[in-house]
């Protein structure tokens, strides 16, 4: 085990708790656009997929990696067009919005 | 360590730390759009920064270059059109499919790895090989798993549990082959058809694992798969070495693992028995259902106008028929009306009414049903005693009084008491069954009168009716 695979790690294991820690009591009527909204953060995988694709040599790994790019930015684009439509559902009405719920997040 | 190398990891900092202040933000009605757009803000920094890596220090070869643009052109245009052409009512299907194909990319940069370093011939070290087969197993049975949850919820495959026969045996057989596919590799040796059995086997076990389980289990399926999602993505980082990829898969690894744990306990189930559930150790209780008992009363239009025009106060129950027929618009018209000849009218929002949970405040609050007026299952349970009329429009499991019993599919499953309202109005297309695939008892109750009509329809003829009066 070198340094580098150790430092991922560190990394992998504080953000996990901090996966479990931005959750809290969360309205079940955000269930759906939060899930929405994780599933588009995944879209980074775009990333991973430009780095591949760049170095791609031959015909199988450049197909591959064009797949990947191509399912990735689906993924991105997509997520966050789907759950900034769900969420534009809740702006804010003259009637409602209730400033004291900023506090607590 | 060059300048714009610096530039670019401090670039995909910014990026994951908006992941995390984004998800936070989207814990509360108030700033969850703020949220995401904080998200899509630094997801745009960190792609942004990974191109210009690219472009400054020439790693990029033309064809890489055409690969890129042209794959950010086909999925952008893809995912872009299909996000904002789809109906509210199809939006959990669509995140399925934005999951799947996450799942899928993030396979396929693990295969595309392997399959280069086989090509140069060494030995691949175990801190690789394990990422690698890891990513390949989650990212490929998310891949299968949500294409199918996505299918189900769209109706093209049917919503009922499906047990193949043998099923536990094929997928023992697969879960075999798999593991024993992915310690052969860990020991060292290097071998692309093994790897490709591996892929096989996930593949097939996505669609093995998500067949059996029914209908009305997918939003919790699919939160669990945009979990595993997220760990494929953590993988894949570990596997090209690149830390954005890690931070953002385990975030949503973790996030996406609570968040299926909530939406679980809404619907009184355990995860664990969702998905043991799917592979058959639950089905004993489907197909124990009670009667319906007792006849079934039709209202008719102009009675059932009468009845919420002259009530003091009516409680509206939308379900998923409600959202099938697109008559939100229409609901919010007779909400309208009646308010304006002094009826005191609330919706009754159940977690899980619709398809996903949080689906009914969507829908009503496009048709501009104002946000004070939908009340949460605590908050209005205890009002239907004083409700002079429960209007229930396209909803069924949720309003089953079968729950409050042990023995039936719903049984323990929080539920609306509609039953305790003076009188129950039923808009409902047919005496067919909810998602649980039971009867409902609520339909025999004396108190309840059917009106059978399209919710639409439906909810148009009493707008009229009650007009008319």
């Amino acid at each position: 085990m070198n340094t580098e695979i150790l430092a991922a790690l560190t990394v992998f294991v504080l953000a996990i708790l901090c996966g479990f820690a931005v959750i809290s009591k969360v309205p079940a009527t955000l269930h759906t656009p939060l899930m929405s909204g994780a599933n588009s953060i995944h879209g980074i995988v775009l990333v991973g997929s430009m780095l591949i694709a760049a170095t791609a040599t031959d015909v199988l790994s450049q197909v591959l990696s064009l797949v990947a790019v191509a399912f990735a930015t689906m993924n991105v684009v997509g997520g966050y067009v789907v759950t900034d439509r769900m969420l534009q559902m809740f702006r804010k009405k003259p009637t409602s919005p209730k400033p004291a719920e900023k506090g607590e997040a | 360590m060059d300048a714009i190398e610096v530039l670019v990891r401090i670039a995909w900092l910014i990026g994951a730390a908006s992941f995390v202040l984004g998800l936070m933000r989207m814990n509360s009605p108030a700033t969850a759009r703020n949220g995401n757009l904080l998200s899509a803000g630094g997801m745009a920094i960190a792609i942004g920064g990974t191109a210009v890596l690219l472009a400054v220090n020439g790693s990029a070869s033309a064809t890489g270059w055409i690969i890129i643009v042209v794959g950010i052109a086909i999925g952008g245009g893809a995912g872009l059109y299909t996000a904002r052409t789809v109906k509210m009512t199809a939006m959990p299907q669509l995140v399925s499919l934005f999951n799947a194909v996450g799942g899928g990319a993030a396979a396929l940069i693990a295969i595309d790895d392997y399959l280069r370093l086989a090509s140069e011939g060494a030995s691949i070290a175990l801190q690789i090989s394990i990422p690698t087969v890891l990513d390949i197993l989650i990212g490929s049975i998310t891949f299968t798993g949500s294409l199918i949850a996505s299918g189900k919820l769209m109706g093209v495959i049917s919503g009922k549990p499906i047990v193949l026969p043998g099923g536990r045996l094929i997928t023992l057989a697969i879960v075999l082959v798999a593991a024993a596919g992915s310690i052969y590799l860990w020991t060292g040796a290097v071998s692309v058809p093994v790897m490709f059995l591996i892929l096989a086997a996930a593949l097939v076990f996505g669609v093995t694992m998500v067949l059996p389980i029914g209908g009305a289990d997918m939003p919790v399926v699919i939160s669990l798969l945009n979990s595993f999602t997220g760990t494929a993505v953590a993988m894949a980082g570990f596997v090209i070495g690149n830390d954005v990829l890690i931070i953002a898969g385990a975030l949503v690894g973790a996030s996406g693992a609570i968040l299926t744990k909530l939406m679980a306990d809404a619907m009184n189930r355990s995860v664990l028995s969702i998905m043991l559930g799917g592979f058959g150790g639950g089905e004993g209780t489907v197909g124990a259902t009670t009667a319906t008992g007792g006849s079934v009363r039709e209202l008719g239009l102009d009675d059932a106008a009468i009845q919420l025009a002259y009530a003091s106060s009516v409680i509206i129950v939308p379900g998923y028929g409600l959202a099938v027929a697109q008559a939100q618009h229409a609901c919010r018209e007779l909400g309208e009306l009646l308010e304006s000849r002094g009826v005191d009218v609330k919706y009754a929002i159940h977690p899980v009414a619709g398809r996903m949970p949080g689906h009914m405040n969507v829908l009503l609050a496009e048709a501009n049903v104002p946000y004070p007026q939908l009340k949460e299952m605590e908050e209005i349970n205890p009002e239907f005693d004083r409700a002079d009329v429960a209007l229930v429009v396209g909803a069924n499991d949720v309003t089953n009084p079968a729950a409050r019993k042990p023995g039936s599919p719903v049984s323990g499953m929080p539920i609306l008491d509609v039953d305790h309202a003076k009188a129950i109005i039923v808009i409902k297309r047919s005496m067919g069954r909810g998602y649980a695939g039971i009867d409902n008892e609520l339909y025999g109750n004396p108190k309840t009168g059917m009106l059978f009509a399209d919710a639409k329809a439906g909810l148009a003829d009493l707008v009229n009716a009650v007009k008319a009066l």
